[in-house]
């Protein structure tokens, strides 16, 4: 359970939020867009419609959750 | 609370501190998916494997029936519903936890959410809704079995297709919300985004191919059951995603982080 002084100590101390600035946010999109994209593509699409690794064993492993998380799986 | 972001003084405005700050949310924002990823597999395991098997078993006694030779398994099956699936959900799980945080990163303080906790619970139901329920009501997940292998390319690219447009139409129908909110009041501004993006969504999925692959004689029962724990799997990884993400996420903004 709050503390009654100190939830009301934070409901003062928080004001309107703070945007972080594009400038900041940058770099960090693009290193976090490859990253899971990558992850997502692996998982999702890898020797199915499309290929990079030959051979069946990606597809296999991830079979169930490719069916289970929506993708087309074959 | 030298730090806390909201307090805003001109030193704490610099780039170096925004960086930080968005570091940290991206790195938490992959950990909440990841945490989020290990509910939605004890979800799965339980609700959708017993269906991944039973289409598995029609798709047997099917080949059987055509005297085709039993399939070599590469991976066992019992691989593949464990560490396969827990493996799959995981990165899905990182990755739109990755992505989640950055959008969580952007919307906060340009969006009238005071509450980190509350902006990511709604972010998390946003984006439930437009890259999981909107895609799969016009293509929803199929089990094992059903699904021609031939026309494996064009669906893939018609699903992506449709998570694309549905993540586009998303942000149309924010901004339009958000600049009514704006002119006339809040209420407005969400019926407003609301309908364009009820609007939006139809044309779209009226717009794009169908796909209707059922094999004759698969039981309906098992294709409802696999679909609703398909959508039940994503709801559980969505949600508990926003609830962690909240947590996680209110140090970092007021200041009270120690590492990373």
């Amino acid at each position: 359970m709050m503390h009654p002084s100190s939830s009301r100590a934070r409901a003062i101390a928080a004001p309107a939020p703070v945007a972080i600035p594009v400038g900041a946010l940058l770099p960090w999109a693009v290193f976090g867009l490859l990253l899971s994209v990558l992850m997502l593509y692996f998982v999702g699409a890898e020797q199915g419609a499309v290929s990079l690794i030959s051979g069946h064993e990606v597809h296999e492993f991830v079979h169930d959750g490719r069916h289970l998380l929506g993708f087309p799986c074959h | 609370m030298m730090a806390a972001i909201c307090w805003a003084s001109p030193a704490t405005k610099e780039q170096g501190f925004f960086l930080m700050i968005a570091g940290r949310l991206l790195a938490r924002g992959m950990i909440a998916g990841c945490l989020a990823a290990a509910l939605a597999f004890v979800f799965a395991r339980f609700f959708g494997e017993p269906q991944v098997a039973l289409a598995i078993a029609f798709e047997a006694a099917r080949s059987a029936a055509e005297g085709a030779a039993p399939e070599h398994e590469m991976i066992s099956r019992s691989v593949q519903a464990s560490y396969g699936l827990a493996t799959a959900t995981v990165l899905y799980g990182a990755g739109f936890g990755g992505l989640f945080a950055l959008v969580f990163s952007f919307a906060y303080g340009r969006l009238s959410f005071q509450s980190p906790r509350v902006l990511a619970l709604l972010l998390a139901v946003a984006g439930f809704v437009t890259v999981v329920l909107v895609p799969d009501l016009k293509y929803p997940p199929n089990p094992p079995a059903v699904g021609n292998p031939a026309t494996l390319a064009l669906r893939t690219e018609t699903y992506f297709v449709m998570i694309a447009l549905s993540i586009c139409v998303a942000a149309i129908a924010c901004l339009i919300g958000q600049k009514v909110a704006q002119m006339r009041d809040a209420w407005t501004g969400w019926l407003c985004g609301g309908a364009v993006f009820v609007l939006l969504v139809a044309l779209v999925q009226f717009g794009l191919p169908d796909v209707n692959e059922v094999p004759d004689g698969f039981p309906a029962v098992v294709l409802w059951r696999f679909r609703e724990s398909a959508l039940g799997m994503q709801a559980v990884l969505w949600g508990s995603m926003g609830l962690i993400f909240g947590a996680l996420a209110t140090p970092v903004l007021m200041g009270r982080a120690q590492k990373f």
